[in-house]
Order: C-alpha cells, then sequence, then structure tokens
C-alpha cells in the first residue's frame, strides 16, 4: 500500500493464520518489511501483535500462510534457526537467564548465536545497553528495565537482521525512552530492520518510519502514523464507532 | 579426587565400601549434568545403572567377553535406552521425574522376567565369578570417576555448560540465544545415561553377584539425587560435599544404628531444604569463597 517504490523486501509475511482452537488470533495478516526500516506494530488487545511475532520468531508454527525472509520461506522453522538466519526478538515480560550472571546471559548468545560471522564484544554490547556496572551480578538481580536491557543486549549478540521488539518501551522513564529511541534509529540506520509492537503512540511516532494497524487478526492499516490517526477504521478501532462503519 | 581413591585402599582396607562411594560419587555427577546444568530431574536415574549393569553381565555371560569391552557394551546399552526414552525430555518437572521412574521399573520388570531366565537369568540373579577381579575393577570404577569429574569441570567451564544453564533457565530464550535447545538438551541427556551406564557395568563386575532389584534399587536414584541436591547442583564441589557428607553418616551411623541414621538424615535434609535450597555450596559462596 506504500506510495513510494520500495527496496525488495527483506520479510514478507504474507496471510498469516495462527488459529486457538476457536479463536483466530491471526486471520490472514500481510506486510513487509525493508532493511533499515522500523516498522510499527499497533492494533488494540488482542489484536494479534504479539502472536504476529511469535510466528515469525519461530515460537508457534501458522496455520496457513507463509513468512519469506527474502526469497526463502522460513515459518514454521525452530528459533535457533531463524536466529542463525538474523531474526530475533525481545519479549513483553523480559526473559533472562535468572541464574546466570549478566555477563554470561550476553555471552552464551554470542557464542551460539552467530554463525562464523564478526563476534561481538560482550563488553561493548553491556557497555552499549548500560549494563556494564552489573556484569557481574545475576540476572535476577536487575530491575525490569535492566531486564529488558538485557533480553535486547542478547538479541543484539546474535547479530540480527530483523529485530521483533515487543513492547519495550512500557515502563521506561521518559528519559530511558528518549534513549531507547535513539538507540533504534541508530540501528535502523546501521540496516537492520525493526519491528516495534508498542502502545505508546508518542514513543511509535518519534521511532517508526510506517504502522500497521492490526484488528483482530487482519491488517486494516499501512501507512505513517500521521495518516492513521485519521483513517475512519483505525479510530473506530481505537475508540469504538458504530458497527460497520 | 581419583588419586584418593587410588592410595586409599592402602590405608583403609574396606574396598567395598571405597568402591561404594566411588559409585555414588560418580552417579551424584551424573544426576548433576542433567539436573544441576539442564534442569530435568531423573528419578528413574537407576534405570541406566542397571541397564549398564545387565549390559556387561549379558555381554560377560553369553559371549563371554573380556571385562573391558564389556564395559564399553554397559555404556551403550545405558545409551539404547536413553535414546529410546528421548522423548520424555518434553516432558517437565514432576511428569518428566515420574515417567522415567516408570520406565526404570519397567526395564526391571522386563529383566526380571521369569521367561527371560535363560537370557537374563530372570529373578535369580546373575553370577560373573568367572571375570571376578575386584581390584582391577576398583582401578576401572576410579578412572571412569575420573573422567565424569573432567566432564563435570568442563560444563562449569565451556560454552556447552553455559548452554545447558540457559535451556534449565528458560528454554524459549536459550533458543533466542541460537542453542539448539533439543540437540543440546538430549547430548546432556545421552551423558548423563552413559556415566550411569558405565558405572552399572563396573559395579556388575565389582560385586559379581547381584540379583534385578540390587542394581534396579530405587534408592540408588534416591542417593544419587539427594547427594547433589544436599551438596549443590550446577557445581563441581556440590555433589562431592553431598555424597561425602550424607554418605558418610550413612555409612557410620546408617548400618549400625539406623534409628538415629535416620532421624539425623531427616532433619538434615528438612534443615537444608529450609535453608539452603541450592545446596551446600551456596554457604560456602555466601561466606564468600569462590566454589567451582
Amino acid at each position: 500500500m506504500s506510495l513510494n517504490a520500495q527496496p525488495k523486501p527483506l520479510l514478507r509475511v504474507d496471510k498469516l493464520v495462527k488459529r486457538f482452537g476457536g479463536f483466530c488470533a491471526l486471520d490472514g495478516v500481510s506486510f513487509h518489511l525493508v532493511s533499515g526500516e522500523v516498522l510499527g506494530l499497533v492494533g488494540p488487545n488482542g489484536s494479534g501483535k504479539t502472536t504476529c511475532i511469535n510466528v515469525i520468531s519461530g515460537l508457534s508454527r501458522p496455520n496457513a500462510g507463509q513468512v519469506w525472509l527474502e526469497e526463502r520461506p522460513v515459518a514454521g522453522l525452530p528459533s535457533h534457526r531463524l536466529v542463525h538466519l538474523g531474526i530475533n526478538r525481545t519479549f513483553q515480560v523480559p526473559k533472562p537467564f535468572l541464574s546466570l550472571t549478566v555477563r554470561q546471559n550476553v555471552e552464551v548468545a554470542v557464542a551460539y548465536g552467530l554463525r562464523g560471522q564478526q563476534r561481538w564484544d560482550v563488553d561493548n554490547l553491556l557497555a552499549m545497553f548500560d549494563l556494564a556496572a552489573f556484569h557481574s551480578r545475576r540476572a535476577a538481580e536487575l530491575n525490569s528495565v535492566q531486564q529488558k536491557m538485557l533480553d535486547f543486549a542478547r538479541a543484539m549478540a546474535t547479530g540480527p537482521r530483523i529485530l521483533l521488539l515487543d513492547e519495550l518501551a512500557a515502563g521506561l522513564n521518559p528519559e530511558e525512552l528518549q534513549r531507547v529511541a535513539r538507540r533504534l534509529r541508530e540501528l535502523a540506520d546501521s540496516g537492520i530492520a525493526l519491528v516495534v509492537v508498542e502502545h505508546l503512540m508518542g514513543f511509535i511516532g518519534e521511532v517508526t518510519d510506517r504502522v500497521i494497524v492490526l484488528n483482530a487478526g487482519r491488517e486494516i492499516f499501512d501507512g505513517k502514523l500521521d495518516a492513521a490517526v485519521h483513517d475512519r477504521q483505525v479510530v473506530d478501532v481505537f475508540l469504538g464507532g458504530s458497527d460497520g462503519v | 579426587m581419583s588419586l584418593a581413591f587410588l592410595l586409599l585402599p592402602l590405608v583403609y582396607n574396606n574396598q567395598l565400601l571405597l568402591f561404594n562411594f566411588v559409585v555414588f560419587l560418580t552417579l551424584a555427577q551424573g544426576v548433576n549434568v542433567i539436573y544441576g546444568f539442564t534442569g530435568y530431574l531423573p528419578f528413574g536415574y537407576v534405570g541406566f545403572f542397571g541397564a549398564g549393569a545387565y549390559g556387561f553381565s549379558l555381554m560377560v555371560m553369553h559371549l563371554h567377553a573380556h571385562p573391558l569391552p564389556a564395559l564399553l557394551v554397559a555404556g551403550l546399552t545405558a545409551l539404547l535406552l536413553a535414546v529410546l526414552l528421548t522423548p520424555l525430555l518434553r516432558l517437565e518437572g514432576a511428569y518428566f521425574a515420574i515417567a522415567t521412574l516408570a520406565a526404570s521399573q519397567a526395564l526391571n520388570q522386563v529383566v526380571s522376567n521369569p521367561n527371560l531366565t535363560t537370557l537374563t537369568q530372570g529373578p535369580y540373579g546373575i553370577s560373573l565369578s568367572g571375570v571376578f577381579a575386584p581390584n582391577f575393577a576398583y582401578r576401572v570404577a576410579i578412572v571412569i570417576l575420573a573422567v565424569t569429574l573432567a566432564v563435570v569441570v568442563f560444563l562449569r567451564n565451556s560454552h556447552f555448560g553455559l548452554a545447558l544453564q540457559a535451556i534449565r533457565e528458560d528454554a524459549i530464550s536459550a533458543g533466542m540465544a541460537g542453542i539448539n535447545v533439543v540437540r543440546e538438551r538430549v547430548l546432556a541427556w545421552l551423558l548423563s545415561a552413559l556415566v550411569a551406564g558405565l558405572m552399572g557395568g563396573v559395579y556388575a563386575w565389582y560385586i559379581s553377584v547381584f540379583y534385578p532389584e540390587t542394581v534396579f534399587d530405587l534408592s540408588v536414584s534416591i542417593f544419587a539425587i539427594v547427594f547433589a541436591l544436599f551438596g549443590g547442583t550446577a557445581s563441581v564441589i556440590g555433589p562431592i560435599l553431598g555424597v561425602a557428607i550424607l554418605y558418610g553418616i550413612y555409612n557410620a551411623i546408617g548400618i549400625t544404628t539406623p534409628q538415629y541414621f535416620q532421624f539425623i538424615y531427616g532433619a538434615l535434609i528438612i534443615a537444608l531444604v529450609m535453608f539452603l535450597p541450592n545446596g551446600m555450596v551456596s554457604l560456602l559462596r555466601r561466606w564468600g569463597l569462590n566454589v567451582p
């Protein structure tokens, strides 16, 4: 739906369907992503944002549809394979290895996440996410924002080309938000494609180039956030409106 | 460690007791590999021990094999059993514990089936007097202990060990760190089974007369697990401490005055679970000692 001529998409999500019993979490969602782009994935609770990320990152298999990484179909591959192909993510509720030290958390990802590529320096990564001072602490001792950053550092340690960030900004204070927003723009400028799932519209507006609005497992809007807020359907979904529009 | 057990018989003449220490030190470390590092509690761990003992015995009885190649077969038998049981790794926590327990007891029943008397001697037990060589077997057991300890030291210091611990902490995140969760888990499982199988083989060789219930005795599992937990898992020293203290107490008073033994044992275990759920090692670490 984007108007300007796009470079070849890095990731193409094609009519993805994911059902949980009778509930259809994804109902044929499609979108694409190019290198260096920050794509916002927004929508009300239960609209399928996290399910979408779970399918792309290999945590669950789609019932139908396909995910293309360049020319390669990757839907249903196990997570570690996707990680080696360059897809990684963070979690809404951070999931670090709690009893391991902060350094070990990142070290194991550096050791296993890269296949013959240039290796990240663990200390650089820790410094980049303001974790250097805690490197010998157990991850369980970090606060939740630091644990989110540790998730992020672990994802970065695997040298991703595509990074899926699930509600990274929730719970951050304004200063931290600024810093994270700047970091995301830097990563995008270095060529990484980012998918940002978020409820904070200010943050979305600041970091994304484009947003996809999901509702009931389907994309209902694809374009700039500014345009989205004037879209009838989007406004109805977020603020409630008459049935059938 | 192994050197100590090599020299101890010179000053202490109860070799059987020392041998049992070697057996439990090895089994506790085997439990450490699969539970301490990887997070799977194998209540049926004795199944691998018994499989090893019978693998060894069948080779010696039917093929008149030399004990050393028979020992390899003991390890292979346990590995084969572990491969058969890999689907159990899909289970977690108590379910996994119970499923392995059931598997080990099923194997016990198969081996002691009277209809298999021509093959396994059924419930009537095994006699391997032809290869009886306790001093040799004792030394081989020490070698197996040394190799097992080396494996655990490796796990403590390698990326593989770190990956196993990552899987234990969070299998989904481990996948996101690029770890092939299924493969590494199975490797740890096989490693742990191999250790028990080899020890089971040596045990059969050393005592040379035994019954199915001797080598499939659930208390072998329980001892190995309690020793490992008591000392502290995912460490090298923990299980050693556990065996030294608990098996030491067991042998000091467990046989002569079992009533006091059970009392002290129970009290120790309750105290540990309440105050030191991460084992003796966590106490030492709290004191600022760097425990490997």
